[in-house]
């Protein structure tokens, strides 16, 4: 701290010299007014970043609100005009406005829940492979970020290579298992989907075993068991809940995803026979026919689409956190 | 005439190009509780690591020599089999969370794929628990997950754990350094009942404690085996100047 003299002006107190101003000489400490001032000043600043804080959160509420508000009112017409029947309509016919969401909702949840299934022991493998045997080295490394990169392929690349790749392949495999050879399709779908979800289930996989406690792991090890029996007692149970996030990400993901899906499914309206046939589903019937929508109704079925596909996906976001906070608490 | 159930012979352990044991030559008698102890860094843990093959699950760790285990070399053997002959207890209690203390004492045997018709999984749980004189405390509470109970209790239950699996030898790493002194003192008095029918080897940096537990202590110094001999002469008179410093607490 600075000492210095300095000229203090104090008007004295009332009495004899009332009022008037005497100069009087102090050796007084300015830094210490200085800095009082100084931090007035960051309690202001402090209130100021606090509400910014506040102010910013508050638009995340209101915009995802905002979102869901447009999608209700831009679908009211539809809805007026179909009611929840839009739930399991079976018919698409933006001709004769009828609209009938179920064959969309159904290719959503069938490609979806396929890719999961198809994903889930990839994704299961790379995390055990990057937790729990090889954390380190140039390989695992090689991989983590192969399958990294996964998720930063932009979505039409891969169902650009899904029509030039996959549908080939699935299409002489479906002449060999006596289906109708389409190629395209659900099936098709589920295939590059798996590949595309694979990353969120293995990095959130691979972060939580690469976590388990070690003295966790040697206790097991001590007993006599082998790797892949600490692997099934001990690290599984104790990352399950994490490697189900990883799977509900995952989830989200393959729901929402468009464009790749769009360019292999078929794009027809008809409710899918089986998993080998061409459907549709709630996002890529939005991309492909907004612009085709010519009249309001036809507009609002599709707004509808999307506050569905919406809806489902808040649903299976609460559930999948209801189940992971259950898993927990156990 | 005592027997010897586990001998090193000119045992030598790395970390990389990191030369942490020397060397050790060392017989253990059966039935009896060997103290091991010497400062930190010194190579103790790392010995006692290498006896159930455990040292070799650190990545880039390796062992040289034998450590026999009646006769039979344990470098040569499968760590599974190792590690089924000789249990260990850790430093920090580490009962599994996710388990019951009654599934927690046959976790060797789950972990194994042994299955056991339940009266006799209710015999070994039973059995385990008294011995390591948990039972009257948890006998009512069997499903409750080990982790409730307390820090001297988590360990007894980790002994428990070891016991049940019925091995020959019982390395102990530090058992009592995370426990408060009530517990300590019940774990050591554990001590004296396990070596009927154990053998123990435990690993300790409080002199005290091996003093106190042991038939037979051996010094560590710096990867070597300095001095191993009955505890009351290695403290009453130890041969080397090294023992006589540390025993003095002129280093530790």
């Amino acid at each position: 701290m600075m000492e210095q003299s300095v000229d203090i002006k104090v008007t004295t107190r009332p009495g004899k010299d009332a009022g008037r101003v005497v100069s009087v000489k102090k050796t007084s400490t300015v830094s210490s007014n200085k800095r009082i001032r100084r931090s007035f000043r960051q309690i202001r600043t402090e209130n100021v970043f606090r509400r910014m804080l506040v102010i910013v959160a508050l638009c995340m509420i209101v915009l995802v609100l905002g979102i869901m508000v447009t999608l209700a009112v831009q679908s009211t017409l539809s809805f007026k005009s179909a009611g929840f029947s839009y739930l399991w309509g079976k018919t698409w016919d933006p001709v004769r406005d009828v609209f009938g969401a179920y064959p969309f909702i159904l290719g959503t949840l069938l490609t979806s829940f396929l890719a999961l299934i198809i994903s889930i022991p990839f994704s299961f493998a790379v995390a055990v492979f990057l937790g729990e045997y090889y954390p380190t080295g140039w390989l695992p490394n090689l991989l983590k970020n192969t399958v990294e990169l996964i998720a930063a392929v932009p979505s039409v690349i891969y169902g650009f290579w899904g029509l030039a790749v996959l549908v080939p392949i699935v299409r002489s495999f479906e002449t060999s298992i006596g289906v109708e050879p389409v190629g395209i399709g659900i099936f098709t779908s589920s295939l590059i989907l798996a590949i595309m979800i694979i990353p969120y289930a293995a990095s959130l996989g691979r972060s939580m075993i690469h976590m388990v406690p070690s003295n966790l792991k040697e206790a097991a090890y001590s007993l006599g068991a082998t790797r892949w029996e600490v692997i099934r007692s001990v690290i599984f149970p104790y990352t399950k809940s994490g490697l189900f996030a990883g799977v509900l990400l995952s989830l989200g993901r393959a729901l929402g995803e468009t464009m790749a899906v769009t360019m292999v499914i078929g794009n027809t309206s008809l409710i899918p026979k089986s998993i080998f046939s061409p459907g549709n589903t709630m996002a890529s019937v939005i991309a492909n026919e907004f612009t085709e929508a010519d009249h309001p109704v036809y507009l609002s079925a599709l707004i509808e689409l999307g506050l569905v596909l919406f809806l489902v996906t808040v649903v299976i976001n609460m559930v999948g956190k209801r189940m992971v906070s259950s898993f927990t608490n156990e | 005439m005592e027997s010897t159930i586990v001998k090193s012979i000119n045992y030598n352990a790395y970390f990389g190009d990191n030369h942490v044991v020397k060397d050790v030559n060392m017989d253990i008698p059966r039935n009896h509780v060997i103290a091991v102890m010497g400062p930190s860094g010194c190579g103790k843990t790392t010995f006692l690591r290498g006896i159930n093959r455990m040292h070799e699950l650190i990545p880039g760790a390796t062992a040289k020599g034998q450590i026999m285990l009646n006769n039979e070399d344990v470098m040569e053997m499968h760590p599974i089999f190792v590690r089924l002959k000789i249990g260990m207890v850790f430093q920090r209690p580490n009962p599994f969370p996710n388990l019951s203390i009654y599934d927690n004492v046959i976790a060797g045997y789950k972990l194994n794929g042994i299955k056991l018709p339940k009266a006799e999984k209710d015999r070994i749980v039973e059995h385990s628990l008294t011995r390591v004189a948990l039972w009257k405390e948890v006998k009512d509470s069997l499903t409750k997950k080990g982790s409730f109970l307390s820090g001297g209790q988590q360990q007894r239950l980790c002994i428990a754990r070891a016991v049940a699996m019925e091995p020959e030898v019982l390395l102990f790493d530090e058992p009592t350094s995370a426990l408060d002194p009530i517990s300590t003192s019940t774990v050591e008095e554990l001590f004296h009942e396990l070596k009927k029918n154990y053998t123990l080897i435990i690993v300790t940096h409080n002199m005290q404690q091996a003093a106190r537990v042991s038939d037979r202590t051996a010094f560590f110094y710096m990867g070597e085996l300095v001095e191993y001999d009955i505890t009351k002469n290695m403290f009453t008179n130890p041969k080397d100047t090294r023992t006589q410093n540390y025993i003095t607490g002129r280093f530790s």
